[in-house]
């Protein structure tokens, strides 16, 4: 059977109006929050070449990433499936600030394949960026900015879990492991697969061996460095790592925090901390964030970065309950000076006024309306919808 | 949210059983039998866990999609699914069997998969009967079937089968004989990542008791 015109490929979706009203709401809400915090809005465009869209972060988004000759150029372009690349891309050479440059956007992406079994290959992401500061006090304020978008968003017992790619970098480098041999790792420890890695680490150098073996089990609360410290080797790199994420624990005592120090999502373009954030409506992460020092360069200048972004915005208007659509006020199709005056003073009031079309009666109030314009005593007054 | 507790998904037959000393081992005693039982939720004596009867081959997508916490699947299961976002901590070493080649007695296997030859194969395991196949430098034509595998080489529909074995009476009643291993297949606890980090407190007791009793 031919596939009907109205159907949508798979993980593709329509906003409808409900929804879509609550999208925008939101995204203007949160884009507002990021303003008053000083991060300045930007509109990287949708499609440009792969190559810049794949800098930096490697094989990981080329899989994810649609791809289409230029017919202007044969250049390859591609359709963005993450915004943060083109973010450090204006950051790094066409901004060009000596000093922090705070930035973010809010738009759609499109992936090849949707990041989990219910999730849009069309998500719209929304994030906020920090260029040019080294300290985790960019950590510190990205992770607080990150808790007050989830608030903002009314989500419910959430949870910030803290990790650190330091860790196993220094790891794979004390085991001299190949890269082949790190990549395998890296997948094994995504997984928490205990059975496997335990196969893969032997003959590894012991004091590696013992590290690599115990950060699968490093998870849960602040307890989790203390444990860190005394059972990871003690190189200058873990000693490091361990502290950072010490004193960002120290620094958000308020907040929700956990620690995955396994957690290596973003191997391939992270630096150092990243972070995920969960949800009790959500199966999987809403929102990941870290630190990504290196991805600049591809742009002509690393610069020291750390940021976070929302994976979809309907993952955040899925938490709060569905209110309906403000109700419309219906207008008489009449050529009236007054009328054409009510009508005016009511939308500079921020009332909806639609304007009935003859033909009809009786569709308004599925139409979004529940009360109409009538004249009453030579006044154009509002009452409730009649007659629908 | 209905249910504030945790959940395990797993199915019925040899992984219930086996997997009935790990839950006595974590204090969770099952309220009715499955077996007998035509309820897909049963509940357990702590009100805070129940269990999901789902078929084996689903297990990773309803822990995958939240709808339980906590699974029990066979690593055959797994590497078909691929493990996207699921957490695999612990081998429970349970449900043990093998996943192997088999073909029909007489049949020259070495002959057929030299490197550069071309073989027929059919089997339920398609992700691990390619990688095997593509390992050994063979190219594989696969055919999916849903069961009775045996049948396939006998009626010359595939030269191989690739398929679980534990005693290997099946294939002996059918005249067929096992010619390569492929791997040792156990049972693994898997667990959705949010539900870790999210119910971290009254998941990790359940792992933890289920890691101290696998023997």
């Amino acid at each position: 059977m031919p596939s009907p015109h109205w159907a949508l490929p798979d993980h593709i979706e329509d906003a409808l109006p409900l929804e879509a009203a609550r999208l925008e709401a939101m995204r203007r809400r949160l884009l507002d929050e990021f303003r008053l915090h000083g991060y300045q809005l930007v509109m990287p465009p949708l499609i440009e070449y792969v190559e810049s869209l794949l800098s930096g972060t490697g094989k990981e988004m080329g899989e994810h990433t649609f791809r289409m000759a230029d017919p202007f150029t044969g250049r390859m372009l591609g359709l963005r499936a993450d915004i943060t690349p083109q973010v450090t891309r204006i950051d790094a050479h066409l901004l060009n600030r000596q000093g922090v440059a705070r930035l973010c956007y809010a738009a759609s992406v499109v992936r090849t394949t949707p990041r989990s079994l219910l999730a849009s290959r069309h998500p719209m992401q929304l994030g906020a960026e920090i260029y040019g500061h080294a300290g985790i006090e960019a950590d510190i304020e990205v992770i607080r900015l990150l808790a007050r978008t989830l608030d903002v968003a009314g989500v419910r017992a959430s949870r910030i879990d803290l990790g650190h790619i330091g860790l196993f970098r220094a790891l794979a480098q004390m085991a001299g492991l190949s890269g082949e041999q790190e990549r395998e790792l890296f997948a094994v420890l995504q997984a928490k697969d205990v059975p496997t890695l335990k196969s893969l680490v032997d003959g590894l150098p012991a004091e590696a061996a013992k590290g690599l073996l115990a950060l699968p089990s490093l998870y849960g609360g602040a307890e989790v460095l203390v444990r860190a410290a005394s059972v990871l080797p003690k190189s200058a790199q873990i000693v490091d790592a361990i502290s950072q994420l010490q004193a960002i624990a120290d620094a958000l005592p308020d907040l929700p925090l956990s620690f995955d120090l396994a957690d290596l999502r973003g191997y391939d373009y992270h630096s150092g901390l990243v972070f995920a954030a969960f949800c009790a409506s959500s199966p999987a992460a809403v929102a990941f964030g870290g630190r990504y020092d290196e991805v600049g360069r591809a742009f002509g200048r690393a610069r020291p970065a750390t940021g976070f972004s929302v994976n979809d915005l309907r993952d955040l208007i899925g938490v709060k309950p569905a209110t309906a659509l403000a109700g419309a006020i219906l207008a008489p199709v009449l050529a009236d000076a007054a009328l054409e005056s009510a009508i005016t003073d009511l939308r500079a009031s921020g009332e909806i006024v639609m304007r009935e079309l003859p033909g009809h009666t009786g569709c308004w109030r599925e139409a979004g309306c529940d009360r109409q314009l009538v004249l009453q005593g030579g006044r154009w007054t509002v009452a409730p919808l009649q007659g629908e | 949210m209905a249910f504030e507790g945790i959940t395990l998904a797993l199915s019925k037959g040899r992984i219930f059983e086996d997997t009935l000393p790990l839950l006595a081992a974590a204090g969770i005693a099952p309220i009715d039998d499955p077996e007998k039982s035509r309820k897909l939720i049963i509940d357990t004596n702590r009100p805070d866990v129940r269990l999901l009867i789902v078929r084996a081959s689903d297990t990773p997508t309803y822990v995958q999609y939240g709808a339980a916490d906590l699974g029990i699947a066979g690593k055959d299961v797994l590497i078909e699914h691929g493990g996207a976002g699921l957490y695999q901590p612990v081998d429970l070493q349970i449900a043990k069997c093998r996943m192997c080649v088999a073909v029909r007695e007489g049949f020259d296997y070495a002959a057929a998969v030299q490197p550069g030859a071309r073989i027929r194969v059919a089997t339920k395991y398609i992700q691990m009967a390619r990688d095997h196949f593509a390992q050994k430098g063979v190219h594989v034509d696969l055919i999916k079937l849903y069961g009775s595998m045996e049948l396939a080489p006998l009626v010359g529909l595939a030269d191989a089968i690739v398929d679980l074995v534990s005693s290997g009476g099946t294939l002996r009643a059918n005249h067929l004989v096992e010619v390569e291993e492929i791997m040792a297949i156990s049972s693994r606890l898997i667990v959705n990542q949010a539900s870790l980090k999210m119910k971290h407190a009254i998941l990790q007791p359940v792992i933890d008791a289920f890691a101290g009793a696998v023997k």
